[in-house]
């Protein structure tokens, strides 16, 4: 049961926490002043959101999950499972942020989440 | 169009950035915290003892700037770009760690390993000729 609510955790408060994240530099605009400065004063107006700083949060929690279950289960396990973030973001980007997700990139998607399954399968 | 195009070369600049300083800092790390040796903490000055092992290793300051790189890379992108096409893109950074395990660490790597690098690639490659950006911003 435990188990279950780990995986849960990497895979929902990780997505979360990354869709948060995108969320707050969604809002923060387009950046298209690369200068050192320029960039730092993006970083900076992005910390004054909420979202950065829950999007932050749920990461931190993601990743002390991931931690505690790689201390009970093999990694070739863990791993692939986690590769469910890919089909969570996905559909955070389209009910969460608003994003069209076309049949193309569902396949493309698809592949990804197949791939990541074989790396760890693969693992020597 | 010119503005389609300025989006998608710096997407790429950024993603390249990603797939690079991402696994390097790993490697870095992972390096880092092999060379500090096994953790025991037993009492409070142990603790200390640690922190200050891993403090003066230049691996773990190294991965930990590479990281701070591929953070900072990754929340530039996302002010412009769909996070579903950021994050199936950026897992190209398997298959850089694939490469720099065997050309830096001397890994080697299963056939079955290296058809999830190439599946994973063409996930990618599909992905990447969708629009970076489907949704209007303010």
């Amino acid at each position: 049961m435990f188990k279950f609510i780990y995986f849960f955790m990497i895979v929902v408060a990780g997505t979360g926490g990354e869709l948060c994240v995108s969320r707050a530099m969604k809002e923060t605009g387009e950046v298209k002043d690369f200068r050192p400065a320029a960039v730092v004063k993006v970083i900076l107006r992005a910390l004054r959101l909420k979202w950065m700083w829950i999007g932050v949060g749920l990461m931190m929690l993601a990743f002390f999950s991931l931690l505690a279950v790689l201390s009970i289960e093999k990694v070739s396990f863990v791993v692939p499972v986690t590769a469910l973030s890919y089909v969570a973001g996905a559909l955070g980007g389209k009910f969460f942020l608003g994003e069209r997700i076309s049949l193309r990139r569902w396949t493309g998607i698809a592949l990804v989440c197949i791939g990541v399954t074989l790396v760890f399968l693969g693992r020597g | 169009m010119e503005s389609h195009k300025r989006l998608q070369f710096k997407t790429f600049v950024m993603i390249l950035i990603m797939i690079i300083a991402g696994p390097l800092g790993n490697v870095l790390l992972g390096k880092g915290m092999k060379n500090v040796g096994t953790i025991t903490i037993a009492s409070s000055s142990d603790l200390a003892h640690v922190v200050g092992r891993v403090l003066a290793s230049t691996f773990v300051w190294l991965g930990v700037a590479s990281l701070l790189t591929f953070f900072i890379a990754n929340i530039l992108v996302l002010s412009w770009a769909d996070y579903s096409f950021v994050q199936p893109a950026s897992s190209l950074a398997y298959g850089v760690v694939a490469l720099l395990s065997v050309f830096l660490l001397g890994e080697s790597v299963s056939p079955l390993r290296w058809t999830g690098i190439a599946i994973i690639s063409l996930g990618v490659l599909i992905v990447g000729r969708t629009n970076p950006r489907t949704t209007e911003h303010c």
